[in-house]
């Protein structure tokens, strides 16, 4: 198929068509209503439901109907419409439900604005609802990963028979560039799901549940889904490595920023100084094994987020404090320039402390 | 329950341990053939049963019965199997 | 032979999920109405024939154990939210039998607004609603239909309607709604009632085997634990608080008028999905640029202007182009406090490889299509690079002499030759190219079809672009 330059956003819709994805419920937020619009627009051409809920609580439960019943199915929303997902998003935990969620992180706390923030994060990749859990969490740093991640995470949604979030932000959902998209995949192809409600006589016995009334049971059924995500671990973690073997300074960043960052590598390098780049692909599962291995040669380190310090404690705890580690954020939807993170990096290296 | 030789049709039985006496069949039955039970059964309710005679199989009482399975109404012409 | 009444066959013939010793009874207290309508409920599935396809969605409150009892596929769900979930179902197989079943709690208090909306999009559901007057299972506290002056765990004076309002009486509220099909309310109190609700229920269920749409039974339904009585005597408290304030009756029935609903297949072609998606789009090959200056080979590109100029446009039909000619691009719209005032741009940046930072700090090329632009990222160009000013808008002139210039009073000229303002970006756009030579001449006009969505401004566009050839 030839290229299409497109909205990350969009790019989102037309994936998750080719991905299988029969059903989208969702309310609009700016800045991921184009997520919406565009499935309103392609959801139905092809045979799909698209349905525009009352709430972002009504979205995620009826995420929750249809990634039961054994659909693949996905919502988008941005961060104040997410944290109204929470409750539901749990309950896709406990009862194994896959689905995918979208989330363009746009400025908060509260209304906040429409521009681009990292700063649900901790919500993101700690839980986010009520419960011990984690969520597998991708994050795209172009509109090719909006494509190609939404793709994948149904595949891990389903894999793993739990939520997976798509975290994004305004910057790269609004952001247009050139995707190359897959063939769609044939409906023999997607993978059978025997313990879904499917409304026939083989599934009747399925049953979507959370509720353990027995505390044992619910510890055992807890520890079960951490089993799966110990798997997750071992097995999922992505992260992407530019000009890392001899580095002096390695700066982590995700989504948005890692673009500016690589920017800021090349730069800098351009002068002399020898960085490089650590993008984690998976929020969580996190990089940890391969920032704890850097740590062991490298010893300073510069985290950047466009939030109020989030990520960098993961660091922190996968690399043990080891190393001398740097921070340096932009908050309201202030996307930090080159030049600042290379003046950052400047006085790092001339022994200034940042 | 009264000792009976032959089963008569129609009649209602009552499962002994699944009733948990509630007496909702007993005031909705029309001819008034359904009474409580003087022994207790093993979840310690006194269970609904029936007086023997006086059935005529119209069903209000299953009908009004909140247990799935404690109550079993059988038609005037019932069959039993073999 | 008469009908033999027994434990209906769409319950399990043993409750194996339930943790009760004997796997049999429910779990419900004695006299509790919902094992009766459990029990209607389970016959109609058998004389339907629907069990085999039917998928239980379970509440929260006492009936959050449905999935003990009936042999079918279950979703138990949070409060509340049983018609979205129940929609997700239906959406998702429009052949199974969804069946929301809700207490007073769940439909008409936490997830009032998720009822309404279920049934004002007429979802071909069937919900049964049991309404006590009670949260049972949480220990008797207030319902939106605890009625006035009743007391409870949490109105221990009396519900009092200048505090909390007054009981709700959700099926009228429902029933004035245009898209539900049927809504009822019936009552357990006796003989006559209970067989009323036995036929409600299967009349719901029809409607919803017929695919004709929401249909809704609200049934008086006793809860003696909550309501401190007898079985025996909650069904006269039933006739006697419940009763008066919640009338019996058909509040909508319009099963005669509706036709079924259709669903459309959803469609799994490759190809037919490639073309759905806009994605069948043809590889064409274009002749290697030749820029007219080195920066023109990998350059960003600033457009700025007012709103509604078609810069936000301009940007993507460049960009578009760069793709087509092999280039890698971006291209994002402004955010920042730019944004503000009215004004807009966009950065594209092109490069031989995957671009880095999209955002264009330090322009190669400004367009300028208004005053404010220029005097705000005339200073950000690169020396030796290139400013195109729109001259109908822009008076002051460029201050710098290190920067070249490619100035035309572009919307006067689009107004007057080409008849409307409208397409001044093209315009631009066409001078642009011409004047660097940075992507083949072709790439511009392959790139309008993608993104200008009326096919019958094509033509004009492209004929603004080749004006514009002659103005590069």
């Amino acid at each position: 198929m030839a290229k299409e330059f497109i909205k990350g956003n969009y790019a989102v819709v037309k994936a998750a068509i080719l991905a299988g994805a029969e059903t989208y419920f969702g309310y609009p937020i700016t800045p991921a209503s184009e997520i919406a619009e565009g499935s309103a627009f392609y959801f139905p051409k092809t045979g799909r439901t698209f349905l525009q809920a009352e709430s972002e609580v009504a979205s995620i439960n009826m995420l929750y109907g249809a990634g039961g019943a054994g659909v693949r199915t996905l919502t988008a929303s941005s961060s104040p419409g997410i944290s109204l997902m929470q409750e539901g998003i749990s309950y896709s935990v406990g009862s194994e439900v896959p689905c995918l969620i979208v989330n363009v992180n746009r400025g908060g706390p509260g209304l906040g604005n429409i521009a681009p923030e990292q700063s649900d994060y901790n919500q993101s990749t700690k839980g986010g609802g009520h419960g011990s859990y984690h969520l597998i969490v991708l994050a795209p740093n172009s509109a090719q990963e909006m494509c190609d991640f939404t793709i994948k995470g149904f595949e891990l949604a389903d894999r793993y028979r739990t939520p997976v979030l798509l975290l994004t932000d305004a910057f790269i959902g609004q952001m247009m560039e050139p995707v190359e998209f897959p063939e769609p995949i044939s409906k023999q192809d997607l993978p059978s799901k025997p313990w879904a409600t499917l409304g026939n006589p083989q599934t009747k016995k399925s049953i979507i549940n959370s509720i353990y009334l027995e505390p044992a049971e619910m510890e055992q059924h807890i520890i079960r889904l951490e089993k799966k995500m110990d798997e997750v671990k071992q097995k999922e973690v992505l992260f992407e490595e530019y000009l890392i073997e001899d580095a002096e300074i390695i700066t982590v960043g995700y989504g948005i920023i890692s673009r500016v960052l690589k920017n800021v590598v090349e730069d800098l390098r351009a002068k002399g100084i020898k960085v490089g780049l650590l993008r984690p692909q998976t929020l969580w599962p996190f990089p940890e094994k391969r920032l704890a291995q850097l740590a062991e040669k490298v010893n300073k380190f510069l985290v950047v987020e466009m939030s109020n310090g989030q990520m960098i404690n993961d660091v922190k705890l996968a690399t043990n404090c080891k190393p001398e580690i740097y921070f340096y954020n932009r908050m309201g939807g202030v996307v930090p320039t080159a030049d600042e993170i290379i003046h950052k990096i400047e006085n790092i290296m001339g022994g200034n402390n940042g | 329950m009264p000792e009976e030789t032959e089963l008569t049709y129609p009649r209602v039985e009552v499962d002994f341990d699944l009733c948990k006496g509630c007496g909702l069949c007993i005031v909705t039955c029309p001819v008034k053939c359904l009474e409580i039970s003087p022994e207790l059964n093993k979840k310690s309710y006194h269970p609904a049963r029936y007086k023997g005679t006086g059935c005529t199989g119209c069903g209000l009482c299953f009908y009004t019965c909140p247990e799935p399975g404690a109550i079993t109404v059988f038609p005037k012409d019932y069959k039993p199997e073999e | 032979m008469g009908k033999l009444l027994q434990k209906p066959k769409s319950f399990y013939n043993e409750f194996f999920r339930s943790p009760s010793p004997d796997k049999l009874s429910t779990h419900y207290c004695p006299g509790c109405g919902h094992g009766v309508i459990h029990k209607y409920v389970a016959e109609a599935m058998d004389d339907f024939g629907i069990a085999d396809n039917t998928i239980w969605i379970s509440p929260v409150g006492c009936s959050v154990f449905g999935y003990y009892y009936f042999d079918c596929g279950h979703q138990q769900v949070p409060h509340g939210r049983a018609p979205a979930v129940a929609t997700g179902v239906k959406r998702s197989h429009p052949e199974a039998i969804v069946i929301s079943y809700q207490g007073d709690g769940d439909l008409a208090a936490i997830g009032g607004n998720n009822i309404i909306q279920a049934a004002n999009r007429g979802e071909n559901i069937t919900v049964i609603f049991v309404n006590n007057s009670i949260y049972g299972m949480t220990g008797g506290q207030m319902a939106p239909t605890t009625l006035v002056g009743q007391t409870t765990t949490t109105s221990p004076y009396g519900r009092n309607p200048a505090n909390e309002g007054y009981p709700m009486r959700m099926a009228e509220l429902i029933a004035q709604l245009e898209a539900p099909v049927y809504v009822e309310r019936v009552a357990l109190n006796n003989a006559q009632n209970r067989n009323k609700t036995r036929k409600a229920i299967r009349k719901a269920l029809k409607i919803q085997i017929d695919k004709k749409g929401f249909s809704l039974v609200e049934i008086l339904s006793q809860c003696p634990s909550g309501w401190k009585v007898s079985p025996v005597d909650s069904l006269k408290w039933m006739e006697e608080n419940q009763m008066p304030y919640f009338p019996l009756g058909v509040f909508k029935d319009v099963v005669e008028q509706r036709n079924p609903l259709e669903t459309k297949p959803r469609i799994w072609d490759k190809d037919t999905i490639i073309k759905m998606l806009d994605l069948d789009r043809q590889v064409k090959e274009y002749a290697k640029p030749n820029p007219t200056k080195d920066i023109y080979e990998q350059p960003k590109i600033k457009v700025a202007g007012f709103g509604g100029q078609g810069i936000l446009m301009l940007g993507v039909l460049l960009s578009e182009a760069a793709m087509l000619n092999g280039k890698q691009v971006t291209w994002i719209p402004s955010y920042g406090p730019e944004m503000r005032g009215g004004t807009a741009n966009c950065q594209v940046v092109i490069r031989n490889n995957k671009v880095g930072n999209p955002s264009v700090d330090k322009p190669t090329i400004l367009i300028a299509m208004n005053q404010p632009s220029l005097d705000r990222f005339e200073k950000d160009v690169i020396p030796g690079g290139l400013i195109v000013i729109n001259e109908t808008l822009v008076t002051s002139g460029v201050t710098r002499d290190d920067v070249d210039v490619l100035a035309h009073p572009f919307s006067d000229i689009a107004d007057k030759q080409l008849g409307t303002v409208k397409v001044q970006n093209s315009l631009i756009l066409g001078a642009l190219i011409k004047h660097t030579n940075m992507l083949d001449q072709q790439a511009i006009f392959d790139a309008l079809p993608a993104h200008i969505k009326k096919i019958d401004l094509i033509p004009l566009n492209k004929k603004a672009i080749e004006l514009g050839f002659s103005l590069g």
